[in-house]
């Protein structure tokens, strides 16, 4: 149970990511979550939102090369310790981590979510169901 | 089996084609004495009167033409007929400058046909074929070059002229066309959009292209060939001289025969403007034998590349001369190295990214730097990180090989690169010299 993230190439210029959010906000697109990472002369902008087809074919109008990969969203609770329970389940099942970020609840304002890209996404996805962890999909991510 | 437009001038001996522009030559000097003023005074500021040229061993001792005499003319200063013998004009895109302007007479365009219907027959036309000339018709010489040849072979002609490319594809499919002619880059847009419809190699008819008036790499032919499944000929020429058909392909793909009979290729030294041997690269010249309404002797084309008298396995005896590297306009001294816009083009199509980049030179500590912007594109962008570092770590090192010195690969938006009348603004040259 994936959820679907946009990645955005960034090229490393005062302004860059100002026009991207100019162009979600005329369209009326709502994030979720950003992060950006950055290399000595590039970025990438990693989105996750409400509608991603929309945000695919706006941000390639406007110019923006992007893709669309697939990661998993994990529910938290809004608690100390409740991303190293997630953390410790994947490292006992040898799981390697790509990339993660993380934000609060929204609407549920006790919870947070991780959002992980991983090597192995089926094997990551079963060790945490068996885990107990609840992933989120792409209509509860729209609806937060 | 190879065919021929002109078996007795392609294939003939050199001891035939020697005597042919002897001859030639020493009546076209003696027309440009007579009738050129402005290189009548260059001939006797060198101490020349016709009577010194008696072969195309004393070709040397002539002065050059060059761009900057074709400016100076403009218009009718090089006029060699009078105005009621010439029947039409064309004209360069003048973005290097002054527009140049270069006469023809009813016999020159004759000429000139006779040399596009070489090409066309190389690259396989016959009466039966149905030829699309997708080049701009217009000053361009590219539509009208290629739309004359057709007809002299006695093709179908669909002077489709450039632009509106789905009724483009619709031409060469409804009718059947088996031969495009025009830009590389317009070639190469052709096959996206066509693979984009959808449309395998099968689908098109097309057996073979014509493609020329700008710098092209292998890369880009072998993309092309792929894409549409035809084989893509070369073609070379200036406004100066004619048009496209001063130099053609064969079948063989490895340089293009010069029309000889019409035209005398040498290669200098840009610097000490010495003759280089045959196989040395240097700067292309040409001498038009017949041309009667432009007739300019040893015009300095600026095109750096070399010519060989191999033996082509074509069967045509006509020296060729290899893909011009590039412009000695375009050439670039970075660190003492001579750099070409297109080698780094070549590096760029070779590991997936476009041709979409831009060269910035500068200098630091007295020292030339050499920055490679490179648009990113739909294709060789991904979410990881080190994967689009790695991609850019080849492009360094490919630069490196390719060019002898080490270059700064920067990766920017698509589109970001200034573009000038379509055409991307290639060089940045920052250095105060």
């Amino acid at each position: 149970m994936s959820i679907k993230q946009i990645s955005v190439f960034m090229e490393n210029k005062p302004g860059t990511l100002e026009e991207m959010t100019e162009v979600l906000a005329k369209n009326n697109i709502d994030m979720r979550a950003l992060s950006v990472a950055e290399a000595e002369d590039f970025g990438i902008a990693r989105l996750i939102v409400d509608d991603v087809y929309e945000t695919a074919t706006v941000l390639k109008d406007a110019g923006f090369v992007n893709k669309m990969s697939d990661v998993l969203a994990v529910e938290i609770p809004d608690t100390p310790g409740g991303l190293n329970k997630v953390l410790k389940t994947l490292s006992a099942a040898q799981v390697n981590l790509e990339y993660m970020y993380a934000f609060l609840g929204g609407k549920a304002a006790d919870k947070a979510f991780i959002i992980m890209k991983v090597a192995h996404i089926d094997r990551a996805e079963s060790t945490l169901k068996i885990g107990g962890f609840n992933l989120v999909d792409q209509e509860q991510i729209s609806e937060l | 089996m190879e065919r021929y437009f002109q078996k007795e001038i392609e294939c003939m001996s050199l001891e035939e084609l020697r005597k042919l522009q002897d001859d030639k030559l020493k009546k076209q000097v003696k027309h440009v004495w007579d009738n050129v003023p402005y290189y009548r005074k260059k001939m006797e500021k060198a101490g020349l009167t016709p009577d010194d040229i008696k072969s195309r061993d004393d070709l040397h001792k002539l002065p050059f033409l060059s761009k900057a005499d074709l400016r100076e003319c403009y218009p009718y200063g090089l006029l060699g007929a009078p105005l009621e013998k010439c029947e039409r004009i064309h004209s360069t895109s003048g973005t290097t400058g002054k527009r140049v302007v270069a006469f023809y007479t009813k016999e020159d365009l004759d000429l000139w046909s006779d040399c596009t219907a070489r090409a066309l027959v190389a690259a396989g036309a016959t009466k039966e074929s149905v030829v699309q000339v997708a080049y701009g018709y217009g000053l361009f010489t590219g539509g009208a070059g290629l739309n004359d040849g057709s007809h002299k072979v006695g093709c179908l002609t669909v002077p489709a002229s450039s632009g509106n490319t789905d009724r483009q594809i619709m031409f060469i499919r409804d009718l059947g066309a088996s031969i495009i002619c025009c830009t590389p880059s317009y070639a190469a847009f052709l096959g996206e959009r066509m693979k984009e419809m959808g449309l395998s190699p099968d689908d098109i008819p097309l057996k073979a292209g014509i493609f020329g008036a700008e710098a092209w790499s292998e890369e880009m032919r072998r993309d092309i060939e792929k894409t549409m499944g035809i084989k893509a000929f070369d073609i070379y020429g200036l406004t100066e001289l004619s048009g496209p058909g001063v130099a053609f392909e064969c079948s063989e793909q490895q340089g293009m025969h010069v029309n000889e009979d019409h035209f005398i290729p040498e290669i200098i030294d840009p610097d000490t403007l010495e003759v280089l041997p045959d196989d040395t690269e240097g700067e292309l010249v040409f001498t038009a034998l017949d041309k009667e309404a432009f007739p300019l002797l040893r015009y300095r084309t600026r095109d750096i590349c070399s010519l060989t008298r191999k033996k082509c396995s074509c069967g045509r005896t006509l020296i060729r001369m290899a893909k011009p590297k590039g412009r000695t306009d375009d050439m670039l001294i970075i660190r003492g190295v001579n750099v070409f816009p297109s080698q780094i083009e070549t590096v760029l199509l070779n590991n997936g990214y476009a041709a979409n980049y831009q060269i910035i030179v500068g200098r630091v500590n007295n020292t030339d730097t050499l920055d490679v912007r490179v648009e990113m594109t739909p294709e060789m962008f991904t979410d990881n990180m080190g994967e689009i570092e790695a991609r850019q770590a080849r492009l360094v090192a490919g630069m490196q090989s390719m060019l002898g010195i080490k270059a700064k690969v920067t990766l920017v938006a698509p589109k970001s690169i200034q573009r000038s009348e379509g055409k991307a603004v290639r060089v940045i040259d920052n250095r105060k010299i």
